[in-house]
């Protein structure tokens, strides 16, 4: 597999972990349709969930797009976006405490809650080097000048990444939702749920260190 | 921190109807005159256990004078919403302040027989933090524990109004107080919420001056103890609407809704309404609209007695009134238990039509003219009081004592601390279990029952029973 192809599963991948978790949301799709008793209620409830997100995404994934517009410094914002996610990774590795602004919105605003518990987390972050990767790749493997001209922004390939990842996100928890509103029942939620506070801390250091690794 | 939910978490009430039954409940015991510390009794109700129904462990302050009243847990089912962000805490620690002294003690409770404090909040930090005093109901929710107080600043708790304040879940930090907003709420008693639907409801007793050194019936005759209820944006810590139930029905305290967050209904008890002595219990309601509606639905007459038999408060009017202290509801939303620690009755009302209860079951110990004795033969002092039952239903039990000097006024002389409990019958109606009677050591009274992992009045739930 090339490092395009192997990027690109990161983007999905990444998206699944954060969809099966429980902390980011999808418990809230099957409370919306139980409390309304129509399952048209979980999937609007799974829209918003996915809207916050892919937002989230979009407003960490731009600023760094627009960056890569001085393209004598791609090697050093590469070092620089993979010193940020080292950083946030180590922060959330001993500062655990969820942020107690989140318990304050709405439970009918999950627009917000999931933008802002996105955020809060650095789910975006964690595309960054992913995203950076990619545009790298692009540029600089001419066996993938088609894919390159394809996606001749910086902006498009930024894009994509938040889509992809949010799609990937929303089918998994989607998923994940239904089958427990529909055959699981609400038992699987305490079975299904994992704390991941350390592993997740651990995993953006991991793909930062990554990033470094393979900055060249 | 745990690396799974603690499993004494419930997404629904159903789910913990359906858990292992509890082996421990904790009881608090307080000295009425201050004499000896306050504590807690960790008792056996494990009926196949060679110590069931005795005190297996106790925990005394090393303070006097705390008298402890409610308590509850730092965690609870709420956290199994991802809102709150905290569902890996652990269900380990009773939260418990003394309301009179307004210390506030954190128990560790991970081995119930070794029952240990793990920090102590003194007075001054909570007024100073607050500005509140006589800290009284905990609930866990979505900002952490939350601590609902009876008593404003100053020495005698009327500078400013009572109200709520939250403390970190983890740290056991006051972090301040609660309300943005409190309209027109002056005093406080009770609270309780439904998580999804984004609101609470508040209740009122009256002010420190007014019950600390016992009834005082020119206040109570003149309708100025509490008599309304508040519902409050629980997120925008805003008070949103207050009914008032009438001047006459006095003291608004235990408000419980249905546990079942699908469900927009709950109770209030009256302890009693001045122009008949009854007791009462409202239900109250979300309209479609998001505006709350309260109405009374049960009423509980007084009941006739010679002077004699009546203690000074209550020669003058002949009757002893139900005194609706405590209610309780179970996790199917199905009974509403109904102390009358005044007539020493126990009520059992289906109310699975909210607006429409039916009495379905009725015990008899204690009360002040009955003075009904326990089916073994020994003597239940004072009434049937704080109420808890068992996460399956199936168990009630309770204690005798209401607050110090108002079990002094309605029950002069020591009556002495019990606890018992009472078996539900299948198709409604309890009965009290002649095996299970607690001995307390002396010179103690016994208040608010917890039992191990969750009960009736203190998990929220997050999802549907559906």
């Amino acid at each position: 597999m090339d490092t395009t192809a192997a990027l690109w599963w990161a983007v999905v991948g990444s998206g699944v972990y954060h969809g099966v978790n429980p902390g980011m949301g999808w418990p809230l799709a099957v409370s919306a349709a139980l409390m309304d008793r129509a399952s048209g209620s979980l999937y609007r409830a799974i829209a918003a969930l996915a809207a916050g997100h892919l937002l989230a995404m979009a407003a960490i994934l731009f600023p760094f797009s627009a960056l890569l517009f001085l393209v004598e410094w791609q090697r050093e914002i590469r070092i620089a976006a993979a010193c940020l996610v080292i950083g946030m990774g180590i922060y959330l590795a001993f500062n655990r405490r969820h942020p107690r602004f989140l318990a304050r919105i709405p439970p009918t605003r999950l627009a917000l809650w999931s933008f802002l518990a996105a955020m809060a987390h650095g789910a975006g972050l964690m595309l960054v080097p992913i995203y950076l990767g990619l545009h790298h790749a692009a540029g600089a493997d001419p066996g993938h000048a088609a894919a390159a001209q394809l996606m001749t922004s910086n902006w498009g390939v930024a894009a994509l990444v938040a889509l992809v990842h949010t799609v990937a996100m929303t089918c998994a928890g989607g998923a994940l939702a239904v089958g427990v509103h529909r055959w699981l029942g609400m038992r699987f939620l305490s079975r299904s749920w994992f704390n991941l506070d350390l592993v997740w801390a651990l995993s953006l250091i991991a793909v930062g260190a990554i990033s470094l690794l393979t900055v060249h | 921190m745990n690396l799974r939910p603690d499993p004494t978490f419930y997404a629904t009430p159903k789910i913990a109807m359906e858990a292992p039954a509890e082996t421990l409940a904790f009881t608090l015991m307080l000295s009425p005159d201050g004499s000896q510390p306050d504590g807690l009794a960790v008792v056996d109700v494990d009926p196949t256990s060679k110590t069931y129904g005795q005190i297996v462990h106790q925990l005394l302050m090393p303070n006097t004078g705390d008298e402890f009243h409610h308590f509850g847990w730092n965690a609870c089912s709420s956290s199994l919403s991802p809102l709150t962000g905290h569902a890996f805490l652990e269900r380990r620690y009773l939260i418990i302040p003394g309301i009179r002294s307004s210390r506030i003690y954190v128990i560790d409770v991970k081995e119930p027989l070794k029952a240990k404090i793990h920090k102590i909040i003194e007075p001054e930090e909570v007024f100073a933090k607050t500005g509140y005093s006589r800290p009284h109901t905990i609930h866990c929710g979505p900002e952490g524990i939350y601590v609902s107080t009876l008593g404003g600043g100053g020495k005698d708790g009327t500078d400013g109004p009572p109200g709520i304040f939250i403390m970190d879940c983890e740290t056991f930090e006051i972090l301040g107080r609660y309300e943005m907003d409190r309209g027109e709420q002056d005093k406080h008693y009770d609270f309780w919420w439904n998580l999804p639907r984004d609101y609470m409801v508040s209740s009122e007793w009256g002010l420190p001056p007014q019950f600390e050194n016992g009834i005082v019936p020119e206040d109570l005759l003149s309708n100025k103890y509490g008599h309304k209820i508040h519902f409050w944006n629980l997120r925008q810590r805003k008070n949103v609407q207050t009914i008032d139930l009438g001047e006459n029905h006095q003291m608004a305290l235990e408000i419980r809704p249905a546990h079942d967050p699908a469900k927009d209904y709950g109770f209030v008890g009256v302890v009693v309404d001045t122009t008949n002595l009854q007791g009462a219990i409202f239900t109250w309601w979300q309209k479609d609209d998001g505006t709350f509606e309260a109405k009374k639905t049960i009423t509980i007459d007084p009941q006739p007695a010679d002077a004699d038999d009546l203690p000074e408060l209550l020669k003058g009017f002949g009757a002893v009134p139900a005194l609706v202290t405590d209610i309780d509801l179970s996790l199917d939303d199905k009974y509403l238990y109904v102390a009358c620690w005044g007539q020493g009755e126990m009520h059992q009302y289906d109310v699975s039509d909210p607006m429409n209860p039916k009495l379905a079951g009725k015990v008899e110990i204690g009360g002040i003219v009955k003075k009904t004795p326990h089916p073994n033969g020994k003597t239940f002092g004072y009434g049937p009081q704080m109420v808890e039952i068992s996460r399956d239903g199936k168990r009630v039990y309770w204690t005798n004592s209401l607050y110090s000097t108002w079990d002094d006024q309605f029950y002069p002389g020591d009556r002495g601390a019990a606890m018992v409990m009472a078996h539900v019958g299948e198709g409604g109606g309890f009965s009290l279990a002649e095996d299970f009677w607690v001995d307390f050591p002396e010179g103690y009274r016994s208040h608010q029952i917890r039992l191990e992992g969750g009960d009736c009045s203190t998990d929220s739930f997050c999802y549907p029973s559906v």
